[in-house]
């Protein structure tokens, strides 16, 4: 039975070299989990969470002070993001803090603006230029859609336009056929 | 002798019906000026150029109608002469049916060129060569519509080894190129003369099929002539094996001089350089006749009675140029491009822009709807027809499975889309969906994390300088008076409060109000409306105009096109 | 409707299937001649019951039925199964194999396509480690009487008269008895039965499997990275030992014609779904499964190794396949993948 004996050591000396190496080659940096979450989040420091932030709602869920749907720009994929990150169950948004919005810009009538720099303190990105008593505009690229600078406008001349589908930005859907949809139900 | 000596391989491929014969029986014939041109601006990769006309405004053949936005973007041009009657968004040759800017130009038939300037290239700088060419809006015509001006780029040797001409055409039903190689040889090789100098390149290979004999014909005598000029043997025409993709531009290379560029990189690093045999043709007409990009032969096949080529101006509704064909009566579908890698059009009244090479016209007949998709059983056929050697049914398990980011260690932005894996695939599944679905989802969570960086980036600096200044204010109010002292404390309080509570707005409103009042009240020379107002007062409306405009002009990069 | 490419090879799952069918008949003529009808009724007994219980799991899973029940795959494992099966099995046998393979092997992970172990390999491991003694009664070649064998899969079996252990079987009992000091030669030699490469009929067998398998090379459904390696390993390993010590290691010629040998190395280490599909990665494979097969011939109690070493490969498959990703177009030269 030596033959035996020295083929299943061999074979364990290959496994487990394999399996070192594997561990060496699949090691995962560990990464601080606010940063891992504030990752996740949108970025578009709207307040809606009920945090002055992104990062302080991170901040909140790491600690477990806070659910995980309370962002409503990052919508349900956030969450299922977020659920996967945490190995939290999911949950659908709250609703009080919000709907999910499609993506929009901030967008200032430019006639109306009296140039009163309200905006542009409220707006949390600095994404609005302009200065006391002139025309303000909206650099929309930089614009989150964070809706914080409606509020204060004293003429209400800023208004949500939705980011629309261009050529460039459209995406292929995902591929779907039906194969005889009445015998599909039942799976 | 101009044959090439030595050939390589491409590991996979396929070998689909050709269908190329109806096309090629009559000669390119030239496309008749539709009613209406409609004219994308955006027609290359890269930057959508500025409209540079109005609607009214009176345009010449040949004039800039879009002007190239920045170095990677090119120019485009009016296709005939005529009046522009709109500049509006239109439906695109694109499968997502969005619409995009177009300048709508209606002929007035007489033709009326610019005036026509040959370009010296040979005394002028190459940066500004490649400007020239830009501003002509010359773009590869293989269907990628990369802008050639950034190809024609030596790079950091000042010098390439080989020139690649890329006349392969391995699509089915597409003739385009092998009728000019036919019809117009010469001027291709002028086209390849200009670019070989531009490029200080040492060969110039030409690769065909060898499923064109015509072609390869024509195109050994026009480079025999070229090479007598040299005086050299420098011009080569390679007869490569008819092998769905051969005409790949990474394939074409490899096969003709062994290089193999891998994805991502520029193929002048490796001293080669590919362009298809209608840029070389555009080439030419640009720099020697001053002719800007304003048609190209496009090829009508598939479901009609008489396919053939057409030289079309860009802007021709597609309908107009399927007309001359007699389509079938149960054609069902136009098709941008060839079977294995085109794409359906929303309507047939798109345009005909720079990257149509063929107009397919489909029918169930001709292209039956697949059957219904099975399961993957990993048999591994996709993976021995992929061109550039992927793991097909890997990347389709995870595309399907939403798990991108193993779909992109399995090289999935290495896929060249060619349709070889889905076309061989015995469980028919569409392959190449699942590949452009999952590319397109992964480029826009790119976008989005980008843009996401950049607001994590600018509100952490807002909250930094917010503090900064709160600060600086709390020191100097502590510096003032004793009873700063709490005020002070009160600001910092402040400081660690969210930036706008409703309170906190509804005070600043009111103040604002406040000031607005006292400012109408004061001076009464800023009325919400601009009737009679003073010369002053005039003044002073353009000088904020002007800033207006030119607030607007900063800001227009970021802004979508339609904005 | 659809987007491009419009063209699609025609080629289809079904006639996949279809051809490995076709490719195991010379092998099941040759095998029916040698050990009776015995053979036919197995495979009429697996196909029926794979048919029916795969109909059942489909219906049960909503998936549409004729598309899946039409493309052969079950047919395939069932022909598999009745041709590793006993001859003379009993039908309770044949049909929990069968019901095994279809139900647990295959549609519990997700059906065609999905599943991570060979469905045959599973059934046969699973019997003959829950029927040992049933599994290993094979009828005696040349012995094609066939209503004693319809008895022993139907009715009351008087198992003496028809049933003998395979060459391997024998082979392996006789030499893991100390006190018969056999030799290799003293039993293959011993016994009339035994032909003279891998026991009489055996070698015809499988000379038959390798002509479906070279059928399926031409058809280009599996490529000669398996079978070559299966077949080079298992003969590497064999002629080693027999020079070593040919009294106590059977030599190539036995081992490769033998048992399961030639219907492996070409129908069941070449299961798409559950093997490796990088050429490198087939290569490793199908190698494994040899060492293993051999090791588990050699001194497992068992008579046959080649499920065990299949259902061991098909775990370590996913693995070998990742690291063995050839390289790709431009990436030569490199270190391989993105990583
Ligand atoms: S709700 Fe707004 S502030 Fe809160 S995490 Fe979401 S985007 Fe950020
Ligand atoms: S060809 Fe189709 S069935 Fe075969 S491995 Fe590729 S994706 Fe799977
Ligand atoms: S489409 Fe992509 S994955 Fe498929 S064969 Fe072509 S390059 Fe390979």
């Amino acid at each position: 039975m030596l033959e035996a004996l020295l083929v299943m050591a061999l074979g364990a000396v290959v496994l487990g070299a394999a399996l070192g190496y594997a561990a060496v080659r699949f090691r995962v940096e560990g990464d601080p989990l606010v940063e891992k979450i504030d990752a996740i989040l949108p970025q578009t420091q709207c307040g809606q969470c009920g945090f002055p932030g992104c990062k302080p709602y991170a901040t909140a869920i790491a600690k477990g002070e806070a659910e995980i749907n309370q962002c409503p720009p990052g919508g349900e994929e956030g969450i299922h993001k977020l659920a996967d990150l945490l190995g939290r169950e999911f949950k659908p948004l709250s609703a009080e803090h919000g709907i999910e919005k499609p993506k929009s810009v901030a967008v200032i009538d430019e006639q109306a603006c009296i140039g009163c720099t309200l905006c542009i303190q409220a707006c949390p990105v600095d994404a609005i230029v302009g200065a006391a008593k002139q025309m303000h505009t909206i650099v929309a690229k930089q614009c989150t859609g964070c809706e914080l600078c409606l509020p204060p406008c004293p003429v209400d001349c800023i208004s949500m336009q939705p980011i629309g589908e261009s050529v460039e930005s459209w995406k292929w859907k995902y591929p779907v056929f039906k194969i005889n949809p009445t015998q599909r139900e039942a799976a | 002798m101009t044959a090439l000596q030595r050939l390589f391989k491409f590991n996979g491929g396929v070998k689909p019906a050709y269908n190329k014969e109806a096309s090629t029986g009559l000669p390119i014939a030239v496309a008749p000026t539709p009613t209406l041109l409609v004219i994308p601006l955006h027609q290359s990769i890269g930057g959508p150029p500025r409209p540079l006309v109005k609607a009214g405004e009176r345009v010449l053949k040949g004039q800039r109608i879009g002007d190239a936005d920045g170095n990677v973007s090119s120019a485009v041009h009016a296709s005939t002469s005529g009046t522009v009657v709109a500049v509006e968004m239109r439906l695109m040759p694109h499968t997502s049916g969005l619409s995009a800017m177009c300048v709508v130009i209606e002929p007035d038939g007489r033709n009326e060129w610019i005036p026509r300037q040959p370009f010296d290239f040979r005394s002028a700088s190459p940066a500004a060569s490649r400007d020239f060419l830009r501003d002509a809006g010359v773009v590869g015509l293989g269907g990628a519509v990369f802008p050639s001006h950034l190809k024609l780029n030596a790079g950091k040797q000042g010098k390439l080894d080989v020139l690649v001409l890329n006349g392969a055409e391995c699509e089915p039903f597409i003739t385009c190129d092998d009728v000019l190689m036919r019809e117009r040889p010469e001027e291709i090789i002028k086209g390849a003369v200009i670019m070989r100098e531009m490029l200080s390149a040492g060969e110039v290979l030409i690769g065909i099929e060898d499923n064109k004999p015509a072609a390869i014909a024509a195109m050994e005598i026009a480079a025999r002539a070229a090479n007598r000029v040299a005086g050299a043997n420098v011009y080569k025409v390679g007869s490569v094996p008819t092998r769905y993709p051969a005409g790949g531009a990474k394939q074409l290379i490899r096969v003709l001089t062994g290089i193999e560029v891998p994805h991502g990189e520029r193929s002048t690093d490796y001293g080669v350089q590919c362009f298809n045999v209608g840029t070389a043709y555009a080439i030419h007409e640009a720099i020697e006749l001053g002719q800007p990009l304003i048609s190209r032969i496009v090829t009508v096949a598939g479901n009609v009675g008489q396919a053939r080529n057409y030289e079309v101006l860009f802007g021709t509704p597609m309908k107009d140029l399927v007309a001359l064909c007699a389509p079938l009566p149960d054609s069902d579908r136009l098709i941008m491009g060839g079977p294995m890698m085109g794409f359906r059009m929303p309507g047939d009244d798109v345009p005909v822009v720079k990257a149509t090479n063929c107009v397919l016209v489909g029918s169930t007949a001709l292209f039956p709807p697949p059957p219904p998709e099975m399961p993957c059983i990993r048999c591994g056929e996709c993976a021995k027809a992929c061109p550039a050697d992927l793991q097909p049914f890997e990347m389709y398990w995870f595309s399907r499975a939403k798990i991108f980011g193993k779909a992109q260690e399995y090289n999935l932005f290495d896929c060249i889309e060619c349709g070889c894996c889905a076309y061989v695939c015995p469980s028919r599944i569409p392959l190449v969906d699942y590949y452009r679905f999952a590319k397109s989802e992964i480029w826009a969570r790119e976008v989005e994390k980008e843009a996401a960086d950049v607001a994590r980036d600018r509100y952490e600096f807002r909250l930094l300088r917010e503090e900064r200044e709160k600060q600086e204010k709390a020191a100097k109010l502590a510096a003032k008076t004793a009873a700063g002292r709490e005020k002070a404390a009160a600001a910092l309080a402040e400081a660690a409060k969210p930036a706008a509570t409703p309170e906190e707005d509804a005070k600043k409103a009111l103040i604002a109000a406040a000031l607005e009042r006292a400012r109408t009240e004061k001076a009464r020379v800023h009325p919400e409306n601009t009737a009679d107002l003073t010369p002053e007062q005039q003044a002073e409306v353009t000088a904020i105009e002007a800033r207006r405009a030119e607030i607007r002009e900063m800001a227009k990069p970021h802004l979508r096109p339609d904005d | 409707m659809n987007n491009s490419p419009y063209f699609l090879q025609p080629a289809s799952v079904q006639s996949v299937m279809l051809r490995v069918l076709l490719a195991l008949l010379p092998g099941i003529a040759v095998y029916a001649w040698f050990f009776g009808g015995a053979v036919l009724v197995q495979i009429v007994l697996a196909s029926i019951t794979a048919l029916a219980a795969e109909a059942a799991m489909l219906k049960a899973r909503g998936k549409p039925l004729m598309m899946f029940l039409g493309d052969g795959s079950a047919l395939v494992t069932a022909w598999l199964i009745a041709l590793t099966f006993p001859p003379i099995a009993p039908w309770w046998l044949t049909v929990i194999g069968v019901l095994a393979a279809i139900v647990i092997a295959k549609h519990l992970y997700g059906g065609l396509g999905q599943n991570p172990f060979n469905p045959a390999m599973v059934a046969f491991a699973l019997m003959i480690v829950a029927y040992p003694s049933l599994m290993s009664q094979w009828s005696a070649a040349g012995f094609t009487d066939f209503a004693p064998q319809w008895n022993a899969i139907f009715g009351t079996r008087q198992l003496d008269a028809l049933t003998m252990a395979t060459p391997l079987d024998a082979l392996r009992t006789a030499l893991h008895t100390p006190e018969a000091r056999a030799t290799v030669a003293g039993v293959l030699g011993n016994d009339a039965s035994f032909g003279n490469i891998g026991g009489k009929g055996w070698e015809w067998v499988a000379a038959g499997y390798f002509i479906g398998g070279l059928y399926l090379l031409q058809q280009r459904i599996i490529t000669w990275h398996m079978p070559a390696a299966f077949l080079a390993t298992l003969f590497v390993i064999t002629g080693g030992f027999a020079l070593y010590d040919p009294g106590r290691f059977a030599g190539p010629g036995f081992h490769l014609f033998t048992g399961g040998a030639m219907l492996g190395a070409f129908f069941i280490v070449t299961d798409p779904v559950s093997g490796c599909t990088t050429p490198r990665g087939k290569l490793i494979f199908a190698a494994g499964i040899a060492l293993l097969t051999w090791i588990i011939r050699t001194f497992g109690a068992y008579p046959d190794g080649i499920a065990f070493a299949v259902l061991l490969m098909n775990i370590a498959a996913p693995l070998i396949d990742m690291y063995t990703q050839p390289p790709v177009f431009g990436h030569k030269g490199k270190k391989g993948g993105s990583a």
